[in-house]
């Protein structure tokens, strides 16, 4: 009992500590809405993980799901639809349909020919949303309102949605995690590592993959239809091929192996963007080098942290003893 | 004499004018094992790649336990009992043994759109699994991670995976390739143990091992048959001598 829960002590720690982030204050608005696009794009970043960590598919194309669970709110709240029970289920299951369509065929392809086509499936989605003229084209969408729940504006409170967000963050990881160790996930796992294999006892991998493909898509929706009601705006930059690349960054930043890593790479990357770009004017100048330094010194990621940090001083130590003697 | 378990009938592949698989016919009996041999480059695993179902022949039918199996691809012909072994040792490295062979089980338990339960607790998969591994006499690293396992016990892990999958022909291609000579006499240990159980298309170049093992052999030239008997026919075969000892004043 033990291994397992000190392998997910990391990101079960950096959930508490979100838990109890209000309380220790960061309880105002701005850090309360900091704090919820964080965790947005940790849930999104966590389905990607199961993508790319799980199956082994590195999509460049995931901002896309994420962007048309937005844009269903968006389209919703045109037509005067703010009725949760309504929008959020559509916002899931336009993303699952959007993942069935373009994982069907970006399946058939593997490799770098994978990361092409979905950063080509991504671009088209990006460049209709920015061709509904109705919904503000280029210049993006103001909600009139954040979304209803049975017709109370319980969304409104920024302490409530802070708690929904965190949940959904925490059953994303918790299914996700079970997801893997399920016969389903053993099937992604071995089909990652060896496809040949896979094939051999009798497993085509292609349905699994699809059936990934679309649930990594349905979350990834969800995660659009939160931060549509987060930021109450949403803009085609929402979708832009650079969203997906920060996507898969922060699931690289916090550690392929374990899909708790993109918890806590998502939120370093909000908060490092955050107060960095409050230091200074050309923080990018510092922020891609420390990306830099983070992928070479931390291949395992932020989650494989603690275990390097380990090794390291237990490497160092020794030496440190023979010099004193 | 029983039907046949395997029956290939006039097989020939071209890869554009090179003739890899020339009208070959032949047939695997139940419990029985049948050995290919041949120079290197005769196109024994081109006709293994054809049989398990990862290349399509150009002519001629295979069929499998009754059935007409040349459309079907590779995991479909897996399910139906044909088990394939690799000449390059093929697992799941970041697997334990166990998991490797669970994988096999579970391939013919039940469906695999389970999503929730734990799979490592599913004690039905792991007593299978494990009964497999003792087969092979591999139970003692079960929970081992496969790629810490030594070369022999990778090979030993892949029988183990074939006999997992509870199959009806084992296609075993250079099982003993990279074996050292303690290694070789376990796997020819296990293999004998098996022949009962199964039909074995057998390829190897460890022709110790091809006569102790097979009850018949084809000799493959070229892509050809040339001749097809028992063990002993085959010793004193004029045409086999000549192909091996074409094939060594050429090294």
């Amino acid at each position: 009992m033990t291994a397992p829960f000190r392998k997910h002590a990391l990101a079960l720690a950096t959930l508490l500590a979100l838990a109890a982030a209000p309380f220790l204050g960061f309880g105002d608005g701005f850090a309360l809405s900091l704090l919820a696009r964080a965790m947005i794009l940790g849930m999104a970043a966590v389905s990607l993980s199961l993508l790319v960590g799980g199956a082994g598919l590195v999509s460049l194309g995931h901002a896309a799901t994420m962007g048309i669970g937005a844009y269903t709110v968006v389209a919703f709240d045109a037509a005067g639809v703010s009725e949760g029970l309504i929008v959020f289920p559509a916002a899931i299951a336009a993303a699952a349909a959007y993942a069935l369509v373009t994982g069907a065929v970006s399946l058939r392809t593997s490799g770098v020919h994978f990361i092409m086509i979905t950063l080509a499936f991504g671009q088209m989605a990006f460049f209709t949303t920015s061709s509904f003229s109705s919904l503000g084209g280029d210049d993006g969408y103001t909600l009139y309102a954040r979304t209803e729940w049975l017709g109370t504006r319980i969304l409104d409170n920024r302490l409530t949605f802070h708690f929904l967000c965190l949940g959904l963050l925490a059953l994303v990881w918790v299914g996700g995690n079970l997801l893997l160790g399920s016969r389903f996930g053993r099937v992604l796992r071995a089909a990652r590592e060896n496809p040949q294999r896979a094939l051999a006892v009798g497993f085509q991998p292609y349905p699994y993959r699809l059936v990934a493909y679309v649930m990594a898509g349905a979350v990834g929706g969800l995660a659009g239809a939160l931060l549509a009601n987060a930021t109450e705006f949403v803009s085609p930059a929402l979708l832009s091929w650079t969203r997906s690349g920060e996507l898969l960054f922060m699931v690289i930043l916090g550690g392929v192996g374990q899909i708790g890593g993109a918890i806590l790479g998502a939120l370093a990357i909000v908060l490092l963007e955050e107060s960095l770009s409050h230091l200074m004017v050309y923080w990018r100048l510092v922020f891609g080098p420390l990306l830099v330094l983070s992928v070479l010194f931390l291949p395992d990621g932020l989650v494989g942290a603690p275990l390097r940090l380990r090794a390291a001083i237990r490497f160092a130590s020794p030496k440190r003893r023979n010099a004193d003697a | 004499m029983p039907d046949p378990l395997l029956e290939l009938r006039g097989l020939s592949k071209n890869f554009g004018a090179l003739t890899v698989t020339s009208d070959v016919s032949l047939t695997v009996l139940p419990g029985e094992i049948h050995a290919i041999i041949g120079p290197n480059g005769a196109g024994k695993t081109t006709l293994i790649h054809q049989i398990s179902g990862t290349l399509r022949p150009d002519r001629g039918t295979i069929r499998f336990a009754g059935q007409d199996v040349t459309a079907l691809p590779f995991e479909r012909r897996a399910r139906l009992g044909l088990a394939r072994s690799f000449q390059i040792t093929s697992i799941v490295p970041g697997f334990t043994a166990l998991e490797n062979v669970a994988l096999a089980v579970q391939a013919r338990s039940g469906s695999s759109f389970r999503f929730l339960r734990p799979v490592a607790n599913e004690k039905a998969l792991n007593e299978e699994a494990r009964a497999a591994l003792d087969t092979v006499g591999l139970g003692r690293v079960a929970d081992r991670g496969a790629a810490a396992l030594s070369h022999g016990e990778k090979r030993q892990l892949e029988l183990a995976i074939a006999i997992a999958m509870n199959p009806r022909l084992l296609l075993l291609d250079e099982p003993l390739a990279g074996a050292g000579p303690e290694e070789t006499e376990r796997l020819i240990g296990i293999l004998r143990e098996l022949r009962s159980r199964y039909g074995i298309l057998l390829v190897e170049h460890d022709m110790q091992a091809v006569f102790a093992l097979a009850d018949r052999i084809s000799v493959l030239v070229y892509g050809r048959v040339i001749v097809t008997g028992t063990v002993d026919e085959i010793r004193d075969h004029p045409e086999v001598r000549t192909a091996y000892l074409g094939e060594d004043a050429l090294a």
